[in-house]
């Protein structure tokens, strides 16, 4: 065991240090471009130059790095909060592994680089109104017809999908069979005629996330990935990436932010941080967020022997998104009465407390929500047996519905 | 960057499993708890001749010299089974304190004993309740002559030497003491305990001859030091205690059916035992840096240790009061084990500081190393 850098660690560290110190875009060049323009900017940057996607390998774009010089990487990305992204985890996080897994050669060697060059951004088309946790119960259809495939239906949540240029996308081939048996698993061009798009206006005031419709969608057998009747099993792969990378990435306020906000407010004429009450809460977040970052660290080390992640790295996102809540609601709770005001200008870190309140909600239940991250440590993890299903062991076309 | 045990403490963790199994069952903490003695003298003995009281000290001293990569391995194991033995005052307070602060002639005289486990040694700082200061102290030193009355000192009354703050009337306020206890000055009466199996007791100095440990003035700085580093090994020894809980908890679990079904089946006991996991797994990481500080001194130490330290001390809280109330009734009776990792629990978490304590340092150290 031992938390310092090997001399080579440490020579790659710099070497990222110095990359990024000469790289990072400045406001100026971000200045005027939207959310998906910034971020293609600074991930071709990157991709040019040999540091997107790391750990893929080259013929993919990436450079055969090891899983511990990604977290030197996003240590010293980390030391830029304000860097743009958050458009290609989709894809890059989950998307590519499926396709790494299950996709042919010439498919990944025409997708992968342009993935991680940022120039094609990658979309989820899982959910449906009535398949969310329950995400086997999806009823979006595909029928054979020749060479290719005929989908009709609708998805839900599916965030991004206005800006993106592939999804990937798990449909029903057979609702005859039980319903984890009938399901089938695509990559599929969002610019396919019969695909309408309707963005859905999200409680924050924001709209990221988006009905997709599919009418008559025409797929060629070719993106299908594993076998007809394979799908849930492929999606299962997907939703252990999205897991495993969810869980690291910050959402909003971090420790640093609330303990510089403690720092300057004020309680009975005194900075908040010295309050024996702010300080429990503090200490207590900050033994969250440093038993996260090192059960990361110590589950690189799976992930280096080329394991995949398993269900343990549900504890990310269980763990974090409820912390943040709190974090965020506490914050405001710091400033007093002028915690109610949401003023880039006027409130503190631009309003980021009072943005993360807002955002937050949806990160509790987007890639799975707390009770269903709780049930799969509970159930795959430690073992305990699932609870009786009334939908195990007859078809799909006649499980039960809510109205 | 390596965030794994090697291969030799995977084996030596092994080994130490295999051995409390055989020589710790729950039977010997029961043992304890309902009878007179105070600890498992054999228990104590056999810990001794596997070199275990001597992992950390170095070979010259009649250590084995190991790291404390190896004793952090102990520590878990000893928690995890509820030992009935004075280590964490022997291994992990009294040797740290003689390898911190000891001249030669105390490490020469001292350290040979402790690693054999012939010499139990303590460490003696509260005075009454609520928290410790430098200034509060009221335990004064004349001339190495201590007087003074200390509480709680645990395994006092098996104990032949205790590490005693006292005040000081220079630097910090505050010098530390190696007492032989068996002298005239000083007089040892057990304290009733909250766990049965470690014994307390309250420690009155009269005029007891004493040596200083380190130098005079500096003790409240060497005490925080050595409150530290025993941090780290004590947050060790709650998650053990943890795990033990949340496995207690899930065999149970599994096992007692509730409206025809297992009860672990039930997603109010399911979640539960999920969040025993999570706090768990988030301890044992922290334990992980806090272990690796420890072992390389390193400038994080108060961070690390008070990391490790609160959420270990959070975890086993957790975890051993939420053992009890997935057992039922069963898990309030006298006759299940239980209440063995409820009362230790409570027992780790007040030894060397209760949370809010180490809440408030673990800020401090932030502030004062700006290492958010
Ligand atoms: C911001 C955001 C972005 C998203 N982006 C995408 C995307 O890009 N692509 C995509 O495919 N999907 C996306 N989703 C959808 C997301 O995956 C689903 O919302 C989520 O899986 C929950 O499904 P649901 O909304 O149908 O809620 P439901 O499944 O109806 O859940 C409702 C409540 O019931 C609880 N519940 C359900 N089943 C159980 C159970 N077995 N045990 C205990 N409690 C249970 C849930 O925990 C929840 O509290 C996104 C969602 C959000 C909020």
């Amino acid at each position: 065991m031992d938390f310092n850098d090997t001399a080579e660690e440490a020579a790659f560290r710099e070497q990222a240090r110095a990359w990024l110190q000469d790289n990072v875009p400045s406001a100026d060049e971000l200045e005027g471009l939207g959310e998906v323009e910034q971020a293609q900017l600074w991930q071709k940057r990157k991709y040019d130059a040999g540091w997107a996607c790391i750990r893929w390998p080259k013929e993919y774009g990436g450079r055969d790095a090891s899983a511990i010089e990604q977290v030197i990487l996003n240590q010293e990305e980390a030391k830029y909060p304000a860097l743009p992204g958050g458009v290609f985890g989709i894809g890059q996080g989950m998307a590519a592994p499926t396709l790494m897994a299950w996709a042919a050669d010439e498919q990944k060697l025409r997708l992968l680089p342009k993935m991680a060059s940022g120039e094609e951004i990658w979309c989820q088309l899982f959910s449906e109104p009535s398949a969310g946790s329950d995400l086997a119960a999806l009823r979006t259809k595909a029928e054979k017809d020749g060479d290719e495939w005929v989908i009709n239906g609708q998805k839900i949540w599916t965030s991004g999908a206005h800006y993106c240029d592939y999804g990937i996308l798990v449909v029903r081939t057979d609702p005859n069979v039980a319903k984890h048996k009938g399901l089938s698993y695509f990559f599929v061009d969002m610019h396919s005629p019969g695909i309408e798009i309707k963005a859905i206006k999200q409680l924050s005031g924001d709209a990221n996330f988006n009905e997709v419709y599919f009418t008559d969608v025409r797929i060629p057998d070719s993106q299908r990935l594993g076998a007809v009747g394979q799908g849930w099993q492929v999606a299962i792969s997907t939703l252990m990436h999205e897991r495993a990378s969810i869980g690291g990435g910050g959402s909003g306020v971090d420790f640093k932010a609330l303990l510089q906000l403690a720092r300057t407010v004020t309680i009975d004429d005194k900075p908040a941080i010295e309050d024996s009450a702010v300080r429990a809460k503090l200490a207590n977040w900050y033994c969250r967020r440093s038993g996260l970052k090192y059960t990361g660290y110590r589950s690189l080390s799976a992930l280096s022997r080329g394991e995949m992640p398993g269900p343990e790295n549900s504890i990310g996102k269980l763990v974090a998104a409820p912390m943040t809540q709190d974090m965020a609601s506490f914050a405001m709770d710091l400033m007093e009465m002028s915690g109610a005001v949401w003023d880039e200008e006027f409130s503190p870190a631009a309003g980021l407390f009072q943005g993360t309140y807002m955002g937050i909600p949806g990160f509790r239940i987007a890639g799975g929500t707390d009770e269903i991250m709780a049930n799969i440590i509970a159930e795959r993890v430690l073992g305990l047996p699932q609870e009786p299903r009334v939908d195990k062991g007859i078809p799909f076309s006649e499980v039960p519905t809510g109205t | 960057m390596n965030f794994e045990f090697s291969e030799e403490q995977n084996l030596l963790r092994e080994q130490a499993q295999g051995f409390l199994a055989e020589h710790c069952p729950m039977s010997k903490v029961r043992a304890v708890l309902d009878g007179e003695a105070s600890y498992d003298r054999e228990l104590w003995q056999k810990v001794a001749e596997m070199g275990w009281t001597a992992t950390v000290i170095p070979e010259e001293y009649g250590g084995l010299g190991l790291s404390y990569l190896e004793l952090v391995v102990i520590a878990e194991e000893l928690g995890r089974v509820v030992a009935p033995i004075p280590f964490s005052s022997s291994v992990y307070l009294a040797t740290e304190a003689l390898i911190l602060a000891g001249s030669i002639e105390q490490k020469e005289r001292w350290l040979p004993k402790l690693a054999v486990g012939e010499v139990i040694g303590t460490f003696a700082m509260a005075e009454g309740h609520g928290r410790a200061s430098a200034a509060g102290l009221a335990t004064t030193a004349d001339g190495g002559a201590l007087t003074g009355t200390k509480v709680a000192v645990a395994d006092g009354d098996i104990a032949q030497i205790a590490i005693v703050v006292a005040k000081a009337d220079d630097g910090d306020g505050a010098a530390l003491y190696l007492v032989e206890l068996d002298q005239a000055g000083v007089a040892l009466d057990p304290q009733r305990t909250l766990d049965f199996s470690r014994s307390h007791s309250r420690l009155t100095l009269s005029g007891a001859k004493a040596e200083l440990l380190g130098s005079s003035g500096e003790g409240w700085a060497l005490t925080q030091k050595l409150l530290d580093r025993a941090a780290v090994l004590f947050a060790w020894e709650q998650v053990g205690g943890a795990q033990a809980s949340l496995e207690m908890a899930k065999e149970y679990a599994m096992g007692r059916y509730a409206f025809g079904r297992p009860i672990a089946s039930y997603q109010a006991i399911k979640h539960k035992l999920a969040n025993m996991y999570v706090n768990n797994t988030l301890a044992r990481s922290n334990c992980y840096y806090g272990a690796w500080a420890l072992n390389a001194d390193a400038a994080e130490l108060p961070l690390a240790a008070a990391t490790a330290r609160v959420s270990a001390t959070q975890a086993y809280y957790f975890a051993s009061k939420e053992n009890i109330q997935t057992h039922g009734g069963m898990g309030y009776t006298w006759e299940f084990d239980c209440q063995f990792l409820y009362r230790r629990s409570k027992l780790l978490s007040v030894n060397i500081g209760s949370e809010g304590q180490w809440q408030d340092k673990l800020i401090t150290a932030i502030e004062q190393s700006n290492a958010a």
